[in-house]
């Protein structure tokens, strides 16, 4: 019995967010976050640190041993501050141990059903989850058409589903004369290749992206046009928390920000103008580098000159006009945004707005960051049967059993394919039955 | 007159049937056109194989009769997969015929409580409430009874094709039991049709042996019966031919005289079984297809051509043998045929074989649409012992798919149902590892002992292999070594210093028994056998341990079973497409309902839910 995994409670960002963990390793695998059970319900102040050391968050502990937990099964509960990068970051560390995954929509819900632990009525909750999945399995329906996946793995399915029908007709059709001896050998060369191009992939993943890492907006513009003053602006606004620290490098100063529950990171850059020293132009050649990378663009401006054109086409920018009570002839514009750090609500508005714009972003990699670390799983598994498959030189029953279960793995993603399949692949390329 | 149960059926299916109800204690009566044909062998003389010797043991471990019957008609013993692991290993034999026939109809008679009545049944009568109640022969007479067994096999509408010619029959010179179908169609009985052929029968002393490659059985003779102490039948050889390219030229010259492709067929054929026709139309690129050579008998001249089934005309069928290598001048006995049949979709049926909504019937073999001795006979066992249980009041006998091949097979048919004629194949077993033929036995008769459909030298036998197995696994488990010491013997061990015991060491695919018996001399006071089959236990033990949690999980699911009649339109929450499966394929338990590509837990909770929640507004 795999050892489940999930988020539990509500939709992030909120004030606490409860990671449940259940299965025979509950108690064993938090230690990957450098954390232990204490005693039986009650809790316990401690600190989760990433597979690197570094602190993700500081949270209570709870264990419930089995059989008196919510699922009946060994539990542990983590209840963490609700932003998305600290949950992001300790579902990573879970997740990469052997033996835990994701939970599937209503999974702890049926391990409680099954070990006698919730009643009827609150199964028919269930409903409810069941509309949520039918919502996220069309998503991930449109994610896989969207990225060119569903082809790739459905190619590497097919790979799998001709290795398996190979060794079958070596197992169940040894004594036909159309399936030479040697048949399953073949197959272990075109499995080495499948395990590269699996391996390949997943190290191209970038498990939870811009939520973990953080949503990064760079101010832009010229010289004394008002940035730095917005970033203490934006910066000392209760509606947006500094959690650290000063820049990283002598040119750029970068804040990290809380904004709607996304961690921000906003830098301010050295002010672009033509006409610079050897010293200034490097500050300015970083601001520009800074920009490339930004995920959005607060391109700051005194007058209504819009020039930026040294930024990335594909850039989103979003144009603020500063200073906007010095002026008296503001041209009302829907695309800018009026600015001035002295008056707070022009302040909120914009905070508002950055609000609208980061969700919407994120949210998409959102879906798409859940369904991929269900991938990673997935895929992780599946590399590591295969891997087995193909090292092992043991009996072809056990390579083949093996390969059963790498192909299941990857059946989660794709569809399974069954023991009718692989049939079905024999007879179309022996002919059987003497 | 008045029986329990009433088996209808003398073939393997019926046998096995017959034996199990009779010796669960239920009044028995075997029903056949004639006692003559009881055990006859109505294709390939042959038993066992990779999945099907599997069964054999199954049955065997049940105490059914086909193992020991074989032991007793095997004359080409070989068990196939020799060089690969055990798990995989399927014991064979060709039988003769005769002494097939011959012990299966002996063990038939010594089977105490069974009768059998001869004739023709044509009905089946049923109570006001519909159970089954009786059986009505063609002489007119009606036999009362509580249960009835239909193994019919092909007999139903069956129709022979050679070429252009078409007739109805069951076996060659046998009547198709035509009102008895008439009787399932009133039934409402969802029917398939489905196609089997057989190659012509050639006369032994017309084929040139003298160029012909032969095959020999193995030099130790394995038998399917633990009961069974050594073969005492004589082992013969087969001939090996092959198809030529003047046989494929001929073949394609008339394939549109062929029954099969004509039109005239409309059943589907199995696809690891396919007509000579069919292989060259599929596979015509190969230069060769083999032919096996196997006499059906010690004193019988009749060959039977395995390779070569067909629907050909005779003259055809005639013109063919000149062009394969040692069977220029064969003569043919019988000419090859193709059958059409009709078969019961095996979903109408629950685990126990019961049909469905009519208490009292149970079907086994080629009716619910299988092929084969070994699927067939399995099944018999399976709709013998529920429906001497049901007759007796007792709890129906469900088998899991997680413990045996007999498991797997009713799962896949009745979840499933069939889409070709079905046969066991090892890779229909996702625990292979664990069901093995060496422990069909441990398996299996437990149950056997337990319910008593296990004779009492049988239950003696099992008790004392079991207490030797116990025992040396005991002391090989107790028996410990250092890596050091290991080195000292010549067994390379990781220098870890961890101290291994016997069992351990057994597990390594390097060390074999030899290399533990030179540590511990004294462990030969144990017999070969017990310790080859722990040598086994212990090589699969690490995959055991990893797939329990699995098995368990599945166990679990196959208990939960989902009762006819609910509702899975009302169930709240889940997705049309869900529903729509759910409808079509109708689980019987939650095990089947979680194989349903797309469902999830959530989804499994929701039908549980539905399920104590019919039962609670209906109790």
């Amino acid at each position: 019995m795999d050892t489940i995994v999930a988020l539990s409670s509500g939709s992030l960002p909120s004030g606490v967010a409860i990671i449940r963990i259940s299965g025979p390793k509950a108690a064993t695998v938090i230690s990957a976050l450098g954390a232990r059970i204490t005693q039986p319900r009650q809790t316990s102040l401690q600190i989760f640190r990433d597979n690197d050391g570094s602190v993700i968050d500081e949270g209570l502990v709870l264990w419930f041993p089995a059989p008196h937990s919510f699922t009946g099964e060994d539990v542990v509960e983590l209840q963490t501050h609700g932003s998305r990068a600290v949950v992001a970051g300790i579902l990573d560390v879970l997740l990469s141990i052997d033996g835990v995954r994701h939970a599937e929509a209503g999974e702890f819900a049926r391990r409680a059903f099954a070990n006698g632990k919730i009643d009827l009525t609150e199964a028919e909750g269930l409903a409810d989850l069941i509309d949520a999945e039918t919502t996220a399995q069309r998503k991930v329906a449109q994610y896989l058409a969207s990225g060119g996946l569903k082809d790739l793995y459905n190619d590497w399915q097919d790979q799998l589903l001709n290795a398996r029908a190979m060794i079958e007709a070596d197992i169940d059709f040894a004594d036909e004369d159309d399936v030479p001896g040697s048949v399953a050998d073949q197959v272990w060369n075109d499995m080495a290749k499948l395990y590269h191009s699996i391996s390949a992939h997943l190290e191209g993943y970038d498990r939870s992206e811009r939520i973990r890492d953080g949503f990064k907006i760079s101010l832009i513009g010229k010289p004394n046009v008002g940035k730095s003053s917005l970033l203490n602006a934006l910066a000392g606004s209760d509606r947006a928390i500094v959690s650290s620290e000063a820049g990283t490098t002598r040119d750029i100063v970068e804040v990290r920000l809380d904004i709607a529950g996304y961690l921000v990171l906003l830098s301010d850059t050295a002010g672009i103008r033509e006409q610079a020293g050897s010293v200034e132009a490097e500050g300015i050649r970083r601001s520009i580098a800074s920009a490339q990378e930004a995920d959005l663009i607060l391109f700051l401006s005194d007058e209504d000159e819009w020039h930026h054109d040294f930024i990335n086409a594909n850039s989103k920018v979003l144009n603020i006009r500063s200073k906007a009570d010095l002026s008296s002839n503001i041209k009302p514009d829907e695309d800018t945004i009026f600015v001035s750090v002295n008056d707070a609500a022009s302040v909120t508005s914009l905070l508002e707005k950055l609000s609208a714009i980061i969700s919407i972003e994120l949210d998409q990699s959102r879906i798409g960051s859940a369904i991929k670390s269900r991938y990673i799983d997935h895929l992780s598994q599946c590399l590591k049967d295969l891997n087995k498959s193909i090292e092992s030189v043991d009996a072809l029953e056990l390579r083949a059993e093996h390969l059963r279960s790498a192909a299941y793995s990857l059946g989660r993603i794709t569809g399974q394919f069954d023991t009718e399949d692989v049939l079905g692949r024999i007879f179309s390329s022996f002919c059987i039955g003497k | 007159m008045h029986y329990d149960v009433i088996v209808i059926g003398g073939g393997h299916a019926g046998c096995e049937a017959a034996r199990a109800s009779a010796a669960l204690g239920a009044k028995t009566a075997l029903a056949t056109h004639s006692f003559d044909t009881v055990g006859v062998m109505s294709c390939n003389p042959a038993i066992g194989g990779l999945g099907k010797g599997h069964l054999v043991r199954e049955i065997d471990a049940l105490d059914g009769l086909m193992a020991r019957v074989a032991d007793r008609s095997g004359i080409q013993f070989r068990m196939l997969n020799r060089k690969k692991g055990p798990a995989v290993r399927g014991p064979r034999t060709q039988s003769d015929r005769k002494l097939y026939r011959e012990a299966m109809q002996a063990e038939i008679r010594a089977v105490e409580g069974l009768s059998i009545l001869e004739g023709e049944v044509i009905d089946l009568s049923q109570d006001s409430s519909g159970a089954i109640n009786g059986i009505k022969l063609a002489d007119g007479t009606h036999v009362s009874c509580g249960a009835v067994v239909l193994t019919t096999g092909t007999f139903l509408r069956g129709l022979i094709h050679i070429g252009d010619k078409r007739f109805p029959a069951g076996r060659m010179g046998e009547k198709a039991s035509t009102l008895l179908a008439y009787r399932l169609t009133k039934l409402n009985v969802p029917l398939g049709r489905l196609k089997t052929g057989t190659p012509p029968r050639l006369d032994g002393r017309t084929i040139d042996w003298k160029i012909l490659d032969l095959q020999s059985a193995d030099e130790e003779l394995v038998p399917f019966s633990s009961m069974t102490d050594e073969i005492r039948v004589p082992q013969i050889d087969c001939g090996i031919t092959r198809t030529t390219q003047k046989t494929h030229d001929l073949i394609r010259e008339n394939l549109n005289r062929s029954a099969m492709y004509s039109g005239n067929i409309s059943g589907t054929g199995p696809r690891y079984c396919p007509s000579v026709e069919d292989k060259i139309v599929k596979f015509g690129d190969r230069d060769g297809h083999q032919i096996f050579l196997e006499p059906e008998g010690l004193d019988d001249h009749t060959v039977y051509p395995n390779g070569i089934s067909t629907s050909l005309p005779e003259d055809v069928q005639w013109a063919m043998m000149k062009t394969i290598p040692g069977l220029e001048n064969a003569q043919i006995l019988q000419p090859g045929y193709a059958i059409e049949y009709d078969h019961v979709d095996p979903k109408a049926l629950d685990q126990s074989l019961n049909l469905v909504g009519t208490l009292g019937l149970y079907l086994a073999g080629q009716i619910n649409g299988t092929t084969g001795y070994e699927e067939a006979g399995a099944q018999g066992l399976v709709a013998g012992i529920n429906a001497a249980h049901f007759v007796g009041q007792k709890a129906p006998v469900h088998f899991s798919r997680t413990s045996s091949y007999i498991g797997v097979m009713i799962d896949d048919l009745t979840s499933r149902g069939v889409s070709e004629p079905y046969r066991m194949f090892t890779s229909r077993a996702e625990y292979r590892l664990s069901l093995r033929v060496d422990n069909a036995d441990m398996r299996l008769s437990p149950l056997a002992v337990e319910i008593g459909l296990a004779s009492s030298e049988r239950a003696a036998h099992f008790e004392d292999v079991k207490t030797r197995l116990d025992d040396a696994r005991v002391a090989l488990k107790s028996k410990t070594l250092t890596p050091q010491e290991a080195g000292k013997h010549d067994i390379a061990l990781n220098m870890d210093g961890v101290r291994r015991s016997g069992y351990d060491l057994l597990s390594y695919a390097t060390i074999e028994l030899p290399d533990l018996l030179r540590v511990w001399p004294e462990l030969e006071q144990f017999d070969g056998d017990t310790l080859d089959r722990l040598a086994i236990e212990a090589h699969y033990a690490v995959y055991m341990d990893r797939q329990k949690a699995d098995i368990e999980s599945v166990r679990r699911d196959e208990n939960l079973l989902i009762p006819a009649g609910i509702e899975f339109n009302t169930i709240a929450g889940l997705s049309n497409e869900l529903r729509n499966k759910l409808n079509d394929r109708q689980p019987k338990s939650i095990a089947e309902a979680q194989r349903i590509e797309g469902m999830t837990p959530a989804g499994i909770a929701l039908i549980i839910a539905q399920i104590r929640k019919q039962q609670k507004s209906a109790a």
